[in-house]
């Protein structure tokens, strides 16, 4: 074998931590004073191709199907040594329109035949467990049925050997193990690494790297957005116990009452 | 499609988890008139699920264990041959997992995580949903165009105790006469991704099942940061968790967080310390039953939210604490 | 969850370092019920302190800036969060080594440790610097990080320990109230609080709080680029916070800063980004804090190679972990904005402050609030320095564009802006333009400073150019050519910058007169002029009045202290209404007529009697021109006999073409203000506010005190008095160079001004009151035939013909004291001028 043929796929996603507005209509984020970043599951994804080709040669590429700023997310993967970017998009994802995931699924499947179609077959596609921001939990598995190759969710660990992919995934008091012949695809979790940042040449060099721009093509699947609402909070009434150090009897106090002490 | 709705069953070798009585109730709500079907993938002949009004269990020596390529294929096949009205699961780890693959072999749109539903009225039009996104942080209400729906009810939202039969239905009246057995005709890769092995880690407290979780945000400043937490966990018998942050910083590993992106706990006590209380911490503790939060902000969300807080700074209050229970103890 | 009081003394909006200061300075100097609050939680608001670099660079070339930044450096070392270590300016290019020699002269000045660095000397301190591309350095060892958000906490707790603070916070301010033009309460979302004075020290969100009041503080939230890179290895083995000291890589505009293991890159290079305090996001939608916002990479590439090609060794395999675009303020000059708004009496602005420069505004604002004035002097600072046309969005916006990149620039010290100009021009504008008029600018006006139309009197009086490019920056030997033409002819200079004040109404006369040292009760037609002072008895001005009528004062002073003089006057009319106040500044422009030939000039244009028995010196009349009436004023800024002209605008541009046309007969010369404000100023000894009267000096200080004191009470007197009675510690000199060749390239150099006067064993001359000589202003005195400076000497120095030293640029070269005091130098016995 002269190396893995990875794929990553990722999604470019405000970056979590912050209250999220609204804008007017309800029927996008207001991006405003929003950072942007790499889904954090599809974040560890690219660590996690990367730490495979570091030790098993190969080369990766990171694909993502969204709006044309989504290239700041596959430069950054190239900043961390990512080989090749594909953009996928169309004037619907330029306009803030977010593909559902049939359709998503549909032209990533429909890309990676094409990418293959011109070189190697992928030997691993590697896939967020659910984007931070929709949510749905099915672009990775409708992908792998498309290509007719089998995929596991919610990895936590892999390892490579002998043309096989084995598979951890976080259980109740450990871990379940999967394996796979390649060609295989893996919904990775957050957890599995701690992903790397770029380094100054890694970030410079990512500048100047070519990104290849596909048109997406694909007709709308079955779930549509209407508008996003924001959840209302329900306050409980907090209970004081006291300021500083001089709580710490009421705080054991409390530890008893529920039994707990 | 107008067969009775599925509710798919997460079990793990026969041993059936309390979220899967979720769906059961999430699937009510949808359809009130309607009897339910819950559906058992692989292991031996179960009971009859509570809740229920039938029971179907799937048999195939390649189900035994979970299976997930295997687990959709098999629902697939029972769903053609049943025309379900609707598909749904608890959206557990693996309740998600298995209707991905049934809308993927299916190509139909799949709905996670949803909190309230209505059917297309009449019969055939799209349902109107609310989900959510951002792991709770923002709901979505969106149309779900299918012939045949597949949803999953999102974690927490709907109770883990039966619903309430309808009056003018006995279930009580049949119990076990509706486990109706099917085997499906699994093609070669239906065995491709499954259990092959289970590793345990060392017993312990673990952050799920421990009574309390003594926890850490960016407050506690670095990884030294956590000797106090850690002193007070050992006391009570407590799991130590933390924010994301604290992962992202190194400080702590990243199987102790909680949170979106990390597990889901809930306790009888979730002690917040220096934890402000983001919406993506949150979702990972909303299920404790007390919450104590430390915090200097005194209007950090976590505190407003939280049953107790003591306002102040945790290097601190916390060794204070541990003081006080050593000092009781004697 | 917070119980905010109804009422307070003072209310302090903000916890950033500003507001901790302030409450700390404001308790220690005997102020109670003070009532501090913030928006965001404590001990970190979320504002830009809690996201600051942390760093102090002492030097720097204007010594109030020096002043509060050294006062600050103290302050945090007494709090002992002030962790010296070291810090090394690094130059690229070789007009950055002069700078660096500028650098030592102002370390000398205000008594800062430094050292000039050879590449070599760089790497010993900080090996890992590439040589390579490094011409030298400039190294302070005093430099300085400081922990801002603990010593925040300490201000507090010392407040709150003398029983004088309440801090709140997680208090939103909704509104300010103010009933005639006074503040009178803070309305938040936790309540209102009424309150006598409103401290408004809330960093960036400091325009839109103020703007509840009606009132504008002029900065704007601007976006510093900084990137944390790590983990290092060679960082790491310091076992310290900061174990090298701070690079500042002065040609790229960015300075690299250990941070534990890590390396924190910060840039003033890339493009100016600016944000508006009402759209900066809550502290709920930011992922990390209000002001460290998402960063914007494309924007730092350039910075990054720069640093990469600096440090290649540490940077090249280091991950960049952390990076944010932090917000800080920004203002149109540079300059903090400090002291009472404006427009609402009793509220406070303590803004655009950087925590180099934090505790010691705070103590500023507290001395200031309690005194009247403060022990630094704050003419730089003080907020009301601004025109209205200087006070909105699209002019701070203009100005922080333009001076943004020159953070670490290399600015002269008469640099003139290239933004927001053509904002104020003469009526007769026209007329200098087609003169070939060179404009500097004064308080938003076009003012010739000299007029290329000249150009060939350089050649007539033989005038020598200046060889080095940075003295003859900004600068024309033309001026001296005019300066020449002026005292043997007659010369015609724009002042229409003058701002004019007409102060009227039966208690005018006693309104001024507790204002003013000399006294007003002048006969109708006469004038005045006088010092204003503080209550500590320093200068709040000078200016000339004249008396029109019985109850008709008109006020003149100068282009740059117009809008704090306004101010002032204003803060003190009586409420009774018998005073009323307007500025009449864009209703007149003032041409001055001087020279020898000035008298036949103006009598030939008017009908009038304008003999001395007349209109002696320092009387004012209105008299005709053709059929336009014009002021005219007997006095001279420049030495010679002739008048300022007072003409309504809408005759300037006529009274312009009169003059001028009029003045060919006499071979008139339009004269720049590089004549009226520098050689013609220096050769007469005048002082000028702002250079050598400020807040630190005394009238006595400066010559300016008259033999008797007037027996009405005016405000500062008691100072007054008292400057009076004991020695001086300090008297104004006019000082002569002897020597201009410099001892390192053999040209002859030529001071700006600020540089230090030194004894001629080269030590710094510090007087009684702890103030270093410096001079204060330096030109050409081109028919003394000398280079002339202006500095306070301590009296064992302050005598005629003492040799001392001046050093500029490193490099020191003979000086004389030429006068002790404010006889001319020119004219002693002002014969041209008053004959």
């Amino acid at each position: 074998m002269s190396g893995l043929r990875i794929l990553v796929c990722v999604k470019r996603v405000p970056a979590p931590g912050a209250q999220i507005t609204l804008t007017p209509d309800a029927r996008a984020v207001d991006a405003r004073n929003l950072a942007f970043t790499t889904s954090p599951h599809e974040e560890c994804a690219v660590e996690a191709a990367l730490q495979l080709v570091e030790a098993h040669g190969g080369d990766i590429t990171v694909l993502t199907v969204g709006p044309p700023e989504a290239e700041e997310q596959l430069r950054f993967s190239v900043s961390v040594g990512v080989q090749h970017a594909v953009l996928v998009s169309n004037d619907e994802m330029a306009a803030g329109d977010d593909p559902d995931p049939q359709a998503t699924a549909r032209t990533i499947a429909d890309t990676v035949r094409t990418l293959e179609a011109e070189g190697d077959p992928f030997d691993v596609l590697l896939f967020g467990n659910e984007s931070a921001d929709s949510g749905g939990f099915q672009v990775g598995v409708r992908v792998a049925r498309m290509l007719g190759i089998p995929i596991v969710n919610g990895i936590k660990g892999i390892d490579l050997a002998d043309g096989v992919l084995t598979a951890r995934r976080e259980g109740d008091a450990g871990f379940e193990v999967y394996r796979m012949a390649l060609p295989a695809a893996v919904g990775v979790k957050e957890g599995i690494n701690l992903p790397r940042y770029p380094t100054l040449p890694g970030r410079l060099r990512s500048k100047k790297a070519e990104v290849r721009s596909i048109a997406s093509t694909t007709e709308p699947g079955g779930l549509t957005m209407v508008r996003f609402a924001t959840p209302t909070v329900e306050l409980s009434e907090t209970v004081l116990l006291g300021a500083g150090a001089s709580a710490a009897a009421a705080v054991v106090d409390l530890l008893g009452e529920l039994g707990l002490a | 499609m107008s067969g009775v709705p599925f509710v798919v069953i997460d079990h793990d070798r026969g041993v059936v988890g309390d979220d899967t009585r979720q769906a059961l109730a999430f699937a009510r709500a949808c359809f009130p008139e309607l009897p339910i079907a819950a559906v058992v993938i692989g292991g031996e002949q179960p009971e009859p699920i509570a809740g229920a009004d039938s029971t179907f269990h799937i048999r195939h020596a390649a189900l035994d264990d979970y299976a997930p390529e295997a687990w959709g294929d098999a629902l697939h096949e029972l769903a053609v041959a049943q025309s379900p009205s609707a598909i749904v699961a608890t959206g557990t780890e693996r309740g998600n997992e298995v209707l991905a693959h049934v809308a993927a072999i299916a190509d139909q749109p799949f709905a996670a995580n949803v909190i309230e539903a209505a059917p297309g009225d009449p019969p055939g039009t799209p349902w109107r949903i609310r989900r959510l996104r951002w792991g709770g942080s923002l709901l979505e209400d969106a149309r779900l165009d299918a012939t045949l729906p597949i949803l999953s009810c999102a974690l927490h939202v709907f109770p883990n105790v039966l619903p309430n039969a309808a009056p003018d239905r006995d279930r009580e009246a049949r119990p076990g006469a509706a486990v109706v057995e099917f085997v499906p005709n699994l093609g070669p890769d239906a065995g491709r991704t499954r259990i092959v092995d289970r590793v345990q880690v060392a017993e312990g407290i673990t952050l799920t099942t421990a009574p309390v979780v003594v926890s850490g945000g960016r407050g506690v400043g670095s990884e030294e940061g956590f000797a106090a937490i850690e002193a007070l966990a050992e006391l009570l018998g407590a799991a130590v968790g933390c924010s994301r942050v604290v992962t992202n910083q190194g400080w702590r590993p990243h199987a102790d967080q909680v949170g979106q992106t990390g597990k889901r706990v809930a306790p009888d006590l979730y002690i917040a310390c220096g934890i402000s209380g983001a919406i993506q911490h949150w979702v990972g503790m909303q299920a404790a039953k007390n919450v104590l939060a430390i915090n200097t902000d005194p209007d950090a969300p976590m505190v407003t939210k939280a049953d107790y807080a003591v306002i102040g700074d945790l290097h601190e209050i916390v060794p204070a604490i541990v003081d006080e229970i050593r000092r009781r103890r004697g | 969850m917070s119980d905010l009081p109804t009422a307070a003394r003072v209310v302090v909006i903000g916890s950033g370092i500003v507001g901790n200061s302030v409450v700390a300075h404001l308790a220690e100097l005997g102020w109670r019920d003070i009532v501090q609050f913030d928006k965001g939680p404590l001990p970190n608001p979320g504002g830009s302190t809690g996201h600051a670099s942390n760093f102090i660079f002492p030097v720097d070339h204007n010594r109030e800036m020096a002043a509060l930044t050294l006062d600050s450096q103290r302050q945090y070392e007494a709090m002992g969060v002030n962790t010296t270590c070291g810090g090394i300016e690094i130059a690229r290019k070789p007009e950055r080594m002069e700078e660096f020699r500028r650098r030592m002269t102002s370390a000398t000045a205000w008594g800062i440790d430094a050292e000039l660095l050879t590449a070599a000397e760089v790497a010993k301190l900080v090996p890992f610097v590439n040589t390579d591309i490094v011409l030298g350095g400039f190294f302070t060892p005093s430099v300085s990080v400081v922990d801002s958000l603990r010593a925040g906490t300490i201000f507090r707790e010392r407040a709150m320990e003398l029983g004088a603070l309440k801090t709140v916070a997680g208090v939103e301010v909704l509104d300010i109230e103010v009933e005639n033009g006074r503040v009178q309460a803070v309305v938040t979302d936790q309540g209102r609080i009424a309150a006598e004075y409103v401290v408004v020290a809330s960093g960036v969100w400091s325009p839109r709080i103020a703007a509840m009041a009606g009132a504008t503080i002029p900065l704007t939230p601007a976006v510093h680029q900084m990137i944390d890179v790590g983990p290092i290895p060679e960082l790491e083995a310091t076992g310290n916070e900061i174990g090298f000291p701070i690079i500042r890589d002065m040609d790229t505009f960015c300075y690299e800063r250990q941070t534990g293991g890590s390396m924190e890159v910060g840039s003033y290079a890339h493009r100016p980004i600016f944000h508006r305090a009402d759209d900066i996001p809550s502290i709920k939608e930011s992922r990390l804090s209000p002001t460290e916002l998402p960063f914007t990479a494309d924007d730092f590439d350039q910075q990054l190679e720069e640093a990469l090609e600096l440090m290649p060794d540490i940077l090249s395999t280091a991950e960049m972990k952390y990076a944010i675009n932090g917000l800080l303020s920004l203002t149109p000059d540079g300059f903090p904005l400090l002291g009472e708004t404006a427009e609402v009496h009793n509220l406070w602005s303590a803004a655009a402050v950087w925590i180099k420069e934090g505790p010691g505004v705070g103590r500023m604002i507290a001395e200031w609030m309690t005194h009247g004035a403060s022990e630094i002097d704050a003419h730089h600072s003080d907020i009301t320095r601004f025109y209205r046309y200087a006070r909105n969005d699209h002019h701070v916006r203009a100005r922080c564009a333009e001076h943004y990149n020159k953070t670490y620039g290399i600015v002269h010290p008469r640099e003139q802006w290239a933004s927001e100009r053509n904002i104020r021009c003469a009526p007769y504008h026209a007329r200098t333009q087609a003169l070939g008029a060179v404009y500097f600018q004064a308080g938003g006006w076009e003012r010739p400073h000299w007029y290329e139309s000249n150009a060939a009197l350089v050649e007539h009086y033989g005038i020598e150019d200046r060889p080095h490019e940075w003295d003859a920056r900004w600068w024309s030997p033309i001026m001296n050519a005019e300066h020449l033409a002026m005292r043997e002819g007659v010369g015609m200079i724009d002042l229409a910058p003058f701002v004019v004040f007409d102060i009227t109404g039966p208690g005018a006369l006693d309104y001024l007169q507790h204002l003013t040292v000399n006294s007003c009760n002048v006969a109708v037609g006469r004038s005045v002029y006088t010092p204003l002072l503080d209550t500590r008895g320093g200068f709040r001005t000078d200016l000339t009045i004249m008396r029109l009528a019985e109850d008709a004062f008109r006020v003149v002073t100068g282009a740059f202290d117009g809008p704090r003089d306004a101010h002032w006057f204003r803060t003190h009319l009586p409420t009774d209404g018998s005073v009323t106040f307007a500025d009449n500044t864009s209703a007149y422009a003032t041409i001055g007529v001087w020279g020898p030939k000035a008298r036949a000039l103006v009598e030939s244009l008017t009908p009038d009697d304008i003999s001395d028995a007349a209109l002696p010196y320092g009387s004012t009349a209105e008299v005709l021109i053709d059929s336009i009436t014009v002021r005219l004023f007997r006095i001279s800024y420049v030495g010679e006999h002739g008048w300022e002209v007072y003409v309504p605008s809408d005759n300037a541009l006529a009274i312009w073409d009169r003059l001028w046309e009029a003045g060919q007969a006499f071979g008139v010369t339009a004269v720049g203000a590089g004549v009226y404000g520098t050689t013609g100023r220096l050769e007469k000894g005048y002082r000028l506010m702002g250079a050598e009267l400020d807040g630190e000096y005394t009238p006595v200080e400066a010559g300016l005190a008259r033999p008797k004191v007037k027996a009405a009470d005016f405000i500062g007197k008691d100072a007054y008095l008292a400057a009076r009675a004991a020695e001086p510690a300090a008297v104004l000199c006019t000082l002569t160079v002897e020597d201009h060749v410099s001892p390192r390239d053999g040209i002859a150099r030529y001071m700006c001004g600020s540089e230090p006067i030194l004894t001629l064993d080269g030590d710094r001359i510090v007087d009684g009151k702890g103030r270093v000589s410096v001079v204060t202003s330096a030109g050409t005195g081109p028919t003394v035939g000398k280079f002339l400076l202006l500095a306070y000497l301590p009296p064992e120095h302050a005598v005629v013909g003492a040799d001392l030293l001046v050093r500029y640029m490193n490099e020191d070269y003979p000086v004389q004291v030429a006068v002790a005091g404010s006889r001319p130098l020119f004219d002693p016995d002002d014969a041209r001028m008053k004959g």
